[in-house]
C-alpha cells in the first residue's frame, strides 16, 4: 500500500469550517453532512430527503452551494465550508419580514443559497432568483416569500438594487 | 471503504492499474444519492479524481474545446466564452438537476454513469464529442456515440479513467435542448432531445428513449430528405427505427414516443423557418 492509499477506519482531513481550521478524523464513509452534524455539532445545517433533491442541506464549499448529503468527506481536505451558523442573523431581517420561513426546515438552505447570490449578484446573469433557488424546495411558503425576501436582502447590500 | 487519493493524472492511473475494480469519484452527485442506505457501495475502493487540479482545465484550442474530466457543469456555465460558442452544453447545463449539482457534478462523470437520462451526454453527443480514455499503457479516443455499449456498460477497459472531453469547434447554425419532465429544475428527464445542424448535417440526440442517450440515424434522415413532414406522426417510424422507450416509474414508452414527436416536430419546424431566413 502506498502513502496515498487510505484503508478502512479513518481519515484525516484538514479543512476550514465557518473560519476556523480543523483538523478530523473521520469514517471515510461519512458524508459533509455527517461531519458537520455529528463531528462539530453544527445541527443548523439539515437533512432532508438524503438525494440531491431538496437543497436543505445546502452549504458553501469554497464559495460555492453544493448539497452536503452527496458530498463525500474525504473530499473536503484544505477546503473551506461555510454553513447556516456563520450568517449574522441581523442580515436575515428581510427574510423573516417577507414570511420567508415557516416550518423552518428548508431555511437553512434557503439562505446559504442566498448569500451566494448576495456575495456574487453576477450570477444572476444565468438566471433569476427563482431560477437560482430552484434547488431549495419548501412545502410551506409557496415560495413567494423567499424570493421577495431574497430580493430586499440583496437590495440591501447593493445600493442600486438589481431588477 | 478504501479510498485511494491521487495528487496527479500520472499517479491516478497507477492506482486505477493496480485497483481494477477502483470506482473513480468525481463530484459524488450520482454515486452519493441516498449514500446511507447504499451499504454495500461503503465496501467498495473509491478512486478520488478531486485532488487533481490538471483535471479541472477547460481548454480552447484552434481545434476542440477540451472539457477536463474534473469540470463541472457550472464551471461551463459561468465561462461567458464557452457559452457563447457552444450555447447547447450551456442550455444542457442548466437543466441538469440544480444550481447545487451543478456546482459538483462533472461532464465527464456524466458519461461514465451511463444513465439513458444524462442531459449533458445528449448535448456533447449532437456536437459530435469524443472522450479521452487513458490508462498507464497510453490514451485512445473514443466518439462519445461509441461509448455507452448499452444500459451503464461502456468500451472503457478496467484500467482506464476518463481524462477528458474533445469537442470539436465547429459552428452550429442551428442548437436546440428540449428536456421534458415533470417540472423545470430537480427533474430527471422522462424524454428529450438535443439537435445540432452543421452544414448541411443535422444530429439527433435522444435522451431516456433507449438503453443509452444515442443518435437517431433514421429521424436524421427524414429531416435531411426534405420530404414534407405535416403532423409529429410523420415522425413515427424513424422513431420506433431508432429508439425503444420503456416504460419506468418516471414514464409510459407511450407517452415518451408521442411527446418525442411533438417536440421533435416543433424543433424541425423551427429549424427550417430559422434556415431558410439565414439563407
Amino acid at each position: 500500500m502506498t502513502h496515498n492509499e487510505i484503508h478502512v477506519d479513518s481519515i484525516e482531513v484538514t479543512t476550514v469550517i465557518n473560519g476556523h481550521e480543523v483538523l478530523l478524523c473521520i469514517d471515510p464513509s461519512l458524508r459533509l453532512i455527517d461531519v458537520l452534524r455529528d463531528k462539530l455539532e453544527l445541527t443548523g445545517t439539515k437533512e432532508g430527503c438524503g438525494e440531491g433533491e431538496c437543497g436543505s442541506c445546502a452549504v458553501l464549499m469554497n464559495g460555492l452551494p453544493v448539497n452536503s448529503c452527496l458530498v463525500p468527506a474525504f473530499q473536503i481536505q484544505n477546503c473551506t465550508i461555510e454553513t447556516i451558523e456563520i450568517v449574522d442573523p441581523g442580515l436575515l431581517q428581510p427574510l423573516l419580514k417577507s414570511g420567508a420561513a415557516q416550518c423552518g426546515a428548508c431555511t437553512p438552505g434557503v439562505v446559504m443559497t442566498g448569500e451566494w447570490i448576495v456575495r456574487n449578484p453576477d450570477v444572476l446573469d444565468n438566471g433569476n432568483i427563482r431560477e437560482l433557488m430552484a434547488g431549495n424546495l419548501c412545502r410551506c411558503t409557496g415560495y413567494d416569500g423567499i424570493i421577495n425576501g431574497m430580493q430586499d436582502r440583496i437590495n440591501q447590500d447593493l445600493p442600486g438594487g438589481i431588477e | 471503504m478504501i479510498v485511494l487519493q491521487p495528487r496527479s493524472l500520472h499517479e491516478a492511473l497507477q492506482m486505477k492499474d493496480n485497483n481494477h475494480n477502483a470506482i473513480p469519484v468525481a463530484g459524488g452527485t450520482d454515486l452519493f444519492v441516498c449514500w446511507p442506505q447504499k451499504l454495500k457501495s461503503h465496501n467498495c475502493t473509491y478512486l478520488d479524481l478531486g485532488g487533481i487540479s490538471d483535471l479541472r482545465n477547460i481548454i480552447l484550442n484552434d481545434n476542440h474545446l477540451i472539457v477536463g474530466a474534473g469540470v463541472t457543469f457550472w464551471d461551463i456555465i459561468k465561462s461567458q466564452e464557452i457559452a457563447s460558442e457552444y450555447q447547447i452544453l450551456r442550455n444542457a447545463a442548466k437543466q441538469v438537476g440544480s444550481i447545487q449539482i451543478q456546482t459538483r457534478g462533472t461532464w465527464a462523470g456524466n458519461i461514465a454513469n451511463g444513465s439513458p437520462a444524462a442531459d449533458g451526454v445528449a448535448a456533447l453527443m449532437a456536437c459530435d464529442a469524443s472522450v479521452v480514455l487513458e490508462s498507464v499503457s497510453g490514451k485512445r479516443i473514443i466518439p462519445l456515440c461509441d461509448y455507452c455499449t448499452g444500459y451503464k456498460t461502456s468500451v472503457a477497459e478496467p484500467n482506464e479513467i476518463i481524462k477528458e472531453i474533445r469537442v470539436p469547434r465547429i459552428p452550429c447554425c442551428f442548437n436546440r435542448f428540449v428536456k421534458v419532465g415533470a417540472r423545470n429544475a430537480l427533474t430527471i428527464t422522462k424524454t428529450g432531445m438535443a439537435v445540432t445542424v452543421v452544414g448541411n448535417t443535422c444530429k439527433v440526440v435522444a435522451i431516456s428513449m433507449s438503453p443509452t442517450v444515442c443518435r437517431c440515424p433514421s429521424i436524421e434522415n427524414v429531416i435531411q430528405s426534405n420530404v414534407a413532414i405535416n403532423t409529429p406522426s410523420d415522425f413515427y417510424q424513424a422513431i420506433s427505427d431508432d429508439l425503444n422507450p420503456i416504460d419506468d416509474i418516471r414514464s409510459t414508452a407511450r407517452y415518451r414516443r408521442t411527446v418525442f414527436a411533438t417536440v421533435l416536430y416543433s424543433i424541425v419546424d423551427e429549424m427550417r423557418q430559422h434556415l431558410t431566413e439565414q439563407c
